[in-house]
């Protein structure tokens, strides 16, 4: 019965220096579905992301996230609509002065009263569930790159939000390791009830874990609809995305 | 007894010897839930509870682990703490979040303070003192050895590197040479009209600025402005692998980016601090013009006199030298950085602090050298 809408949008346009990346966007992204957006290089996956996110101004359109119009975010509501997300961006984007325990710790710090020794134990315990307990007094230089990837996600789940964005997630990861973090994001949204939206190119990792993919081709959603769906899709291009993507040759 | 009252708290209840929680736990309310509930076991040392959470509405990491910690502050209180009645989510909230077993340490608590600075004295003998002196004798190396080979220079990199460094650098260096100028005669303008020795404001200004402020005003601002450019370039050359990248190229990351800079500002210091030093005369004769009614006329014929060859010499001795030091710091820092936009900083602003330093404390060698 899922049927709560966490994510909408409508006749989203993106131009940058003239240049139409969104020609008209529209979908809607229900309760705890793991939702891929794909595409390929260039497409606007990544404005889509970054304007539900609000990190671009919606220029034409409406963003509508947790019943919340992106356009009209007011500066002082800003931060409780921060705190609902959980952001895990590709290059792991943690903060290399402070160390992995620190990193993941920030957000608990500056907006809760929790004491430091259950702080601490939070940090432990989600550093354990991407299994990188032993990195809590490392420095992200000292981390290597799926490392990083890991303790971005302990950072994004900290404050067990209830939409978890991750933007590449798979990027520069062995497969076992990619398996072990589907499964994660899985136990998150089942546990958690997290709606998960992710941009990724890792077919084996959206056969894993997507319930809904969005293909974003020439500016516009070329395809919405379920995994099972998608694979049926007689969409050349998305066709080519699952054939080639396991292993099989385009057209 | 105790067990047959009835404490109330926001977040629970306690009926007999069953503490009823109820409503949301999560990382909002958690600290509450703890701080009542370790009041509550403190006035109820050594006896026994069931926690009945079927009335938790909601339950996140932080609640979860609220509740795993009050079994152990229940524990210090010698209370059995029997958690009874969940829901089958919550049960599994309560598995997944888990409190981990720390097995880490933290690092450079369980060294001694002797140990720990006899290794950093170590450490920064290594890190700094050997590896600065290794990277200036390969600069020395390859900067005179490059001379001979053009193979692997890059055309036109050189020139780059003296305009940025020099070229670029001058309408700073010669304003603010001139005001130094101004401000120096200005300064001992006073001085020398008591005496009645006004005529002497030449061989100051003349002096001070040929061997002493002209070749330490140019370092300083060359220091400020390229040094740390040197530095930051180089640094971010290596986060991003590009020095990486150079040398599977089969490229030497020294010789392709460091000797250009090395030759660029070699040749255009010397010429700056002639500028930055003349820059400083001109304002010097202006202040003796104006407060010691010293024409410019007078002031220019008196100039050779006071000016000997051996101080023109000891201000491009110091230029040339300041010159290496500013580049071979900037690099050194560079090469140092460690990962990160936060190295590339840090770096930035320790060549600029070293390399004024060294320059400051060389000047003062090369004084006491030609005095």
């Amino acid at each position: 019965m899922k049927e709560n809408k966490i994510i909408e949008i409508n006749h989203l346009k993106v131009t940058f220096d003239d240049r139409e990346v969104l020609k008209d966007v529209s979908f809607t992204i229900t309760q705890g579905d793991v939702t891929v957006i794909l595409g390929g290089s260039g497409s606007g996956k990544s404005t889509i992301l970054k304007h539900i996110l609000g990190l671009f101004p919606v220029e034409a359109g409406v963003v509508n996230l947790l019943d919340q119009d992106i356009a009209t975010l007011k500066e002082k509501d800003e931060l409780d609509f921060y705190l609902k997300l959980g952001v895990f961006y590709q290059n792991g984007a943690l903060l290399n002065s402070l160390t992995v325990g620190d990193n993941v710790a920030l957000p608990l710090e500056q907006h809760t009263d929790l004491p430091p020794q259950l702080i601490e134990e939070m940090v432990r315990t989600k550093l354990n569930l991407v299994n990188l307990e032993d990195a809590y007094y490392l420095y992200p230089s000292q981390l290597s790159g799926g490392m990083l990837k890991r303790a971005a996600l302990a950072r994004a789940i900290i404050l067990d939000p209830p939409v978890l964005f991750c933007d590449e997630p798979g990027a520069g990861l062995d497969p076992v390791s990619l398996a072990a973090l589907d499964e994660l994001i899985l136990k998150l949204r089942d546990q958690l009830g997290m709606t998960v939206v992710m941009v990724t190119h890792e077919v084996s990792s959206i056969l894993r874990i997507a319930d809904k993919i969005l293909f974003v081709e020439d500016g516009v959603i070329g395809f919405d609809g379920t995994l099972e769906e998608a694979r049926k899709s007689p969409l050349p291009s998305l066709k080519d995305f699952f054939t080639v993507g396991t292993g099989g040759k385009k057209g | 007894m105790k067990q047959k009252n009835i404490h109330t708290s926001q977040y629970f209840n306690l009926e007999g010897s069953t503490i009823y929680v109820s409503g949301p736990l999560n990382i909002y309310n958690s600290s509450g839930f703890l701080h009542d509930a370790e009041t509550f076991f403190r006035s109820n040392p050594g006896t026994g509870f069931s926690l009945n959470l079927s009335g938790v509405t909601r339950l996140d990491s932080a609640g979860a682990l609220a509740l795993h910690s009050l079994q152990k502050t229940a524990q210090q209180h010698n209370i059995t703490l029997n958690i009874e009645d969940t829901t089958e989510e919550i049960s599994n909230k309560l598995e997944l979040f888990r409190p981990v077993e720390n097995k880490t340490v933290a690092p450079g608590k369980k060294e001694p303070l002797f140990y720990r600075l006899g290794d950093s004295a170590v450490h920064i003998f290594n890190e700094y003192i050997v590896t600065f002196f290794y990277l200036v004798s390969d600069i020395l190396f390859w900067s005179v050895k490059d001379v001979f080979n053009s193979k692997q220079r890059r055309r036109g990199e050189f020139l780059n590197q003296a305009v940025s460094i020099g070229v670029n650098a001058l309408p700073i260096v010669a304003s603010m040479a001139f005001i130094i100028g101004l401000v120096l005669a200005l300064q001992s303008s006073s001085q020398l009209r008591n005496f009645g020795a006004n005529i002497y404001i030449v061989d100051l200004t003349v002096i001070a600025m040929m061997a002493e402020m002209g070749p330490l005003i140019t370092a300083i601002l060359v220091a400020g402005r390229s040094g740390s450019a040197i530095a930051a370039e180089i640094a971010t050359m290596k986060v991003t692998s590009e020095l990486d990248a150079l040398k599977t190229m089969g490229l030497n990351p020294l010789r392709f980016v460091v000797i250009p800079k090395i030759y660029g500002s070699l040749i255009t210091l010397p010429f700056l601090t002639i500028l930055a030093s003349i820059s400083g005369i001109a304002g010097g004769a202006l202040a003796a013009y104006l407060y010691l009614d010293i024409t410019p006329e007078i002031f220019f014929n008196r100039m050779p006199e006071a000016l000997y060859q051996k101080d023109i010499l000891t201000g491009l001795i110091k230029s040339i030298v300041f010159a290496l030091i500013i580049v071979v710091t900037g690099a050194f820092f560079g090469f140092k950085v460690e990962e990160g936009a936060e190295g590339v900083g840090r770096s930035t602003t320790s060549s600029v602090v070293a390399a004024i330093t060294l320059v400051i404390i060389a000047d003062s060698i090369l004084g006491l050298m030609f005095y």
